[in-house]
């Protein structure tokens, strides 16, 4: 049988705010456990929480941002359920009524293609506490900084038909948060997760089959991994006449396999009900305003303005607005070396990105400025090096740092431009090779190639490519 | 509308309640009497009213995004029944 893969996310954005959702702690990464942990955050009789402007803010600029409906009134909920981490025995969170609902994202697809992803709903919440389990001789460590901390929850429609694609559509949305600055997307913190509710039914059936819920994937390869191990399980129980049981799995990425969590069966009910601590949150047209007023230019448009402003293919457009640094980076490159942006966008995605990624770095975290590339950008506009010996002044730049004509003059780079100096080498390459000479003047037009080789031999490649040519056809083809 | 004993022992067990033979028997009485009242006032009919979270009248404030509550973790750790490392410890819990 054939099987149609379906596939919703959740993901979990951690906003990029200064303190918590409801109390005034700080809730910097990597501090001293319980450091930042209030007595609203540890839930203790008599304390109340207060909503953060910045996280409600952040909230509204995303749902703007996916072209959703802003609730003019939205609800806290307590989700309540058992867990030391969680000190008050509930988490506050949305329920019916969530704060954003109905927007989309459109993804690339591999085909070339693109899909419309449907978001169902993004909602406010609380973060949970850590629960450290090693090196407390049988009791569990308990670290509450993080709890309290401000979380979108952005729910998908069931949209996704393969694991590609759930990947295609969780990095737009990451690169969207971050462009928006509303969340560091940083995934080994934790700051962006997702669970991926996975299941499958015959191709062709309108019913949606048992699904699973995979929770707590922090990497784009784990979603992928994960989901495709959990597809092929689900085909396997379905096809030896099995049955999908509802569930909650944990993917373990060392043995590359989902297992059970928990079973919905006996399944949290979370008994949610409107968190009487909090009124309702009323959001008025000129607050919506006031952050639409805020809105960067997004990855999209972004994208639609490099093909047309910088006349750039619409892959490389995408690929340079991935992330907004990427993006900076390349359109201060441009400024600073106007005159070929095509040029600049393939060092960009090629050398640069090469040497990045080597050294797992990020782009903000370059080795070379733009200004430094842009000054070797201009020397191979102006013909003053070759892009191939160029690419000995870039290892010079990301090595050792410097300027771009400083490393030219040094190394001797410089391109023979001249073209007596480039004829008389000609000559002097035709006289000493005679036997060559004649087996290309009999028909052997392949000879040519020897020649250019001898040329550069002679230049240590310095020669200009386009001038050698001309001129050495030329010669060749006098008789 | 009411309850079984069945559903109460289920909410006991969600809310991690002990809760013993006699007193679900009790309980799912009186839960079904609470049921009937609820019931009653879920008859009236409330079309074109816009269902109240809260009972006063007024939206949530807002609170400017500031740190503003200092480390307690000592005063906080020195109230716990047990503590090592700045961690509160709990019996072990793993799912």
């Amino acid at each position: 049988m054939e099987w149609e893969v379906v596939i919703g996310l959740e993901i979990h954005a951690q906003l990029a705010t200064t303190s918590k959702i409801f109390s005034g702690a700080a809730i910097r990464y990597g501090a001293a456990p319980n450091t930042q942990a209030c007595a609203i955050d540890l839930g203790y009789p008599g304390t109340l929480p207060v909503l953060n402007e910045a996280a409600v803010r952040m909230a509204v600029k995303f749902g703007l941002a996916v072209d959703a409906q802003i609730a003019p009134r939205s609800v806290f909920a307590r989700k309540n359920y058992f867990y030391p981490d969680l000190p008050k025995g509930y988490q506050i969170s949305q329920f019916e009524l969530p704060v954003v609902s109905g927007g989309h994202l459109d993804i690339d697809l591999e085909d070339g293609g693109h899909k419309r992803v449907g978001i169902t709903r993004a909602h406010l919440e609380e973060d949970a506490g850590k629960s450290l389990h090693e090196d407390f001789h049988g009791l569990t460590g308990i670290d509450l900084n993080r709890a309290g901390t401000p979380l979108l929850e952005i729910v998908s429609e069931p949209d996704m038909r393969s694991a590609k694609e759930a990947v295609a559509y969780m990095k737009k949305l990451h690169a969207l948060v971050r462009y928006l600055e509303i969340c560091d997307g940083n995934m080994q913190e934790g700051s962006f997760r997702c669970d991926a509710n996975v299941s499958v039914r015959p191709r062709g059936a309108t019913r949606l089959g048992t699904r699973c819920e995979i929770k707590n994937l922090n990497s784009f390869r784990f979603v992928e991994r994960a989901i495709n191990f959990e597809v092929e399980r689900q085909i396997d129980v379905l096809e030896s006449g099995g049955q999908i049981v509802q569930e909650t799995r944990l993917y373990d990425s060392v043995k590359d396999e989902t297992r059970t969590m928990r079973s919905k069966e006996e399944a949290n009910d979370y008994r949610y009900f409107p968190d009487p601590d909090l009124l309702p949150l009323m959001i008025e047209p000129a607050f919506i305003s006031t952050v639409r007023a805020t809105l960067p230019e997004l990855p999209d448009a972004r994208r639609a303005r490099f093909v047309s402003q910088y006349g750039l293919p619409d892959y490389d457009a995408a690929v340079l607005t991935t992330t907004r640094e990427l993006a900076d980076y390349y359109e201060q490159l441009v400024t600073q070396a106007p005159a070929d942006a095509k040029l600049a966008a393939n060092w960009v995605m090629g050398e640069l990105a090469a040497r990045l990624n080597e050294e797992n770095l990020d782009i903000t975290e370059s080795r070379v400025s733009t200004a430094q590339l842009a000054g070797m950008l201009v020397r191979i506009s102006d013909q003053t090096i070759s892009g191939k010996l160029a690419k000995q002044v870039f290892e010079v730049l990301w090595t050792e740092g410097g300027e771009a004509d400083a490393i030219i003059d040094r190394l001797g780079l410089r391109q023979i431009t001249d073209t007596g100096a480039i004829e008389a080498m000609i000559d002097q390459i035709l006289a000493d090779n005679p036997a060559q000479l004649a087996q290309y003047r009999s028909g052997k037009d392949k000879l040519f190639g020897f020649f250019v080789g001898q040329a550069m031999k002679l230049t240590a490649g310095k020669a200009n490519p386009a001038q050698l040519n001309e001129l050495l056809r030329r010669k060749l083809d006098a008789e | 509308m009411s309850f079984t004993i069945e559903t109460v022992r289920g909410i006991a067990h969600l809310a991690r309640l002990a809760v013993d033979e006699p007193e679900l028997e009790a309980y799912t009485q009186v839960l079904s009497r609470s049921l009937d009242l609820l019931a009653q006032i879920n008859a009236a009919d409330t079309t074109g009213i816009t269902e109240m979270a809260h009972p006063l009248d007024v939206a949530q404030r807002l609170r400017p995004d500031a740190v503003t509550e200092p480390d307690v973790r000592e005063a906080c750790l020195a109230q716990a029944p047990a503590a090592d490392a700045g961690l509160f410890l709990v019996p072990k819990v793993i799912e």
